[in-house]
């Protein structure tokens, strides 16, 4: 950084600081220290369901942060979609293949250890990276929301209706393809080992 | 608001998620890990897109868009995985991840049944962890 542009940074109008009058930091940081000690416990618990119903505290905790940043719209449909609906698909998921109720030894691989030395290595240079590079930058949350439902709505279908309608067609496709693939095969109904199968379902 | 504080938490969520992935057996409790790293991705989208939308008068609000986007595309590909960890377990009675070696390659995959020795393998570590 060259003097000048020193002394203008200088001269600038002091920066706001870590904390904001309002506390949303505050909130933002202790709904994120719920929000990661769930996400921790979700993936390094050793019982299947409650690694599912952390999800949800994790999961939850993140439409709570994406409220503080005002943006409504993405928090209620992460509500309705993922706390809704992806994890209820979750736990059938658990259910249907019989997971263990209770303390499944065999719930982490034995690659345990280099997981946790990737993962670690990967937080450590992304935290160290994104805090250096944006060290300097602040949020206005302070003015009309950015993310209000009506906003959202006006760029999503101005702008965004050509890709929202290819998404439609994709979430069919998706549809028709988990249809296909749980339904049973009519090869096998045609052979004779599928009677007995249906009888012993 | 500092950028720093959900640029880091979203790092942080999505170094979890990686761990997810990479350390669980089961393979519905990596589908759950998968959707901590997309859920990281989208408070980071979420958060860019309100600092650009004051700091440039960013008025696409392509942040937002592509976070509807990517929970669509989640909730899409959530409901194929399963499906497909689904079929897995009505053919093998197992969905362990470290069980399906059959595209493996190396010494111990000779032929059809390599069952016998990934099992005998995944025991052996199970049983050493």
């Amino acid at each position: 950084m060259t003097p000048a542009a020193a002394t203008a940074v200088l001269a600038a109008p002091a920066p706001p600081g870590f904390l904001s009058p309002t506390g949303v930091e505050i909130a933002f940081l202790l709904v994120g220290l719920v929000t990661l000690g769930a996400a921790l416990v979700s993936v390094t618990t050793r019982q299947l369901v409650h690694a599912a119903l952390w999800l949800v505290v994790a999961l939850g905790g993140l439409a709570v942060e994406y409220l503080l940043l005002t943006a409504e719209f993405i928090a209620w449909v992460q509500v309705l979609i993922y706390v809704g609906s992806v994890v209820v698909l979750l736990l059938f998921g658990l259910m249907l293949t019989k997971a263990p109720i209770g303390r499944s030894p065999d719930a982490d691989s034995g690659n345990r250890w280099a997981a946790l030395t990737v993962a670690v290595a990967a937080a450590v240079a992304l935290v160290w990276v994104v805090v250096d590079a944006f060290r300097t930058t602040w949020i206005d949350l302070d003015g009309p929301a950015a993310g209000t439902t009506e906003v959202t709505g006006a760029s999503l279908f101005r702008h965004w209706v050509l890709p929202f309608e290819a998404l439609s067609v994709l979430l069919l496709a998706a549809l028709v393809g988990a249809i296909v693939l749980s339904r049973k095969a009519k090869a096998d109904a045609a052979a004779p080992a599928a009677p007995g199968k249906e009888g012993a379902r | 608001m500092h950028l720093a504080y959900p640029a880091v938490l979203s790092a942080l969520l999505f170094c979890t998620g990686l761990y997810g992935v990479l350390a669980r057996r089961n393979a519905i409790l990596v589908l759950m890990s998968v959707e901590l790293m997309l859920n990281a991705v989208n408070l980071n989208l979420v958060a860019f897109d309100v600092w650009l939308s004051r700091t440039a008068r960013e008025t696409l609000h392509s942040g937002q868009a592509l976070t509807l986007f990517t929970i669509a595309i989640a909730a899409a590909e959530i409901g194929i995985g399963l499906a497909i960890v689904l079929a897995v377990y009505r053919n093998r009675g197992t969905s362990d991840i470290d069980k399906l070696r059959d595209t493996a390659e190396g010494p111990e995959t000779a032929g059809p049944d390599t069952e016998g020795p990934g099992t005998s393998a995944a025991e052996k570590a199970e049983a050493t962890a």
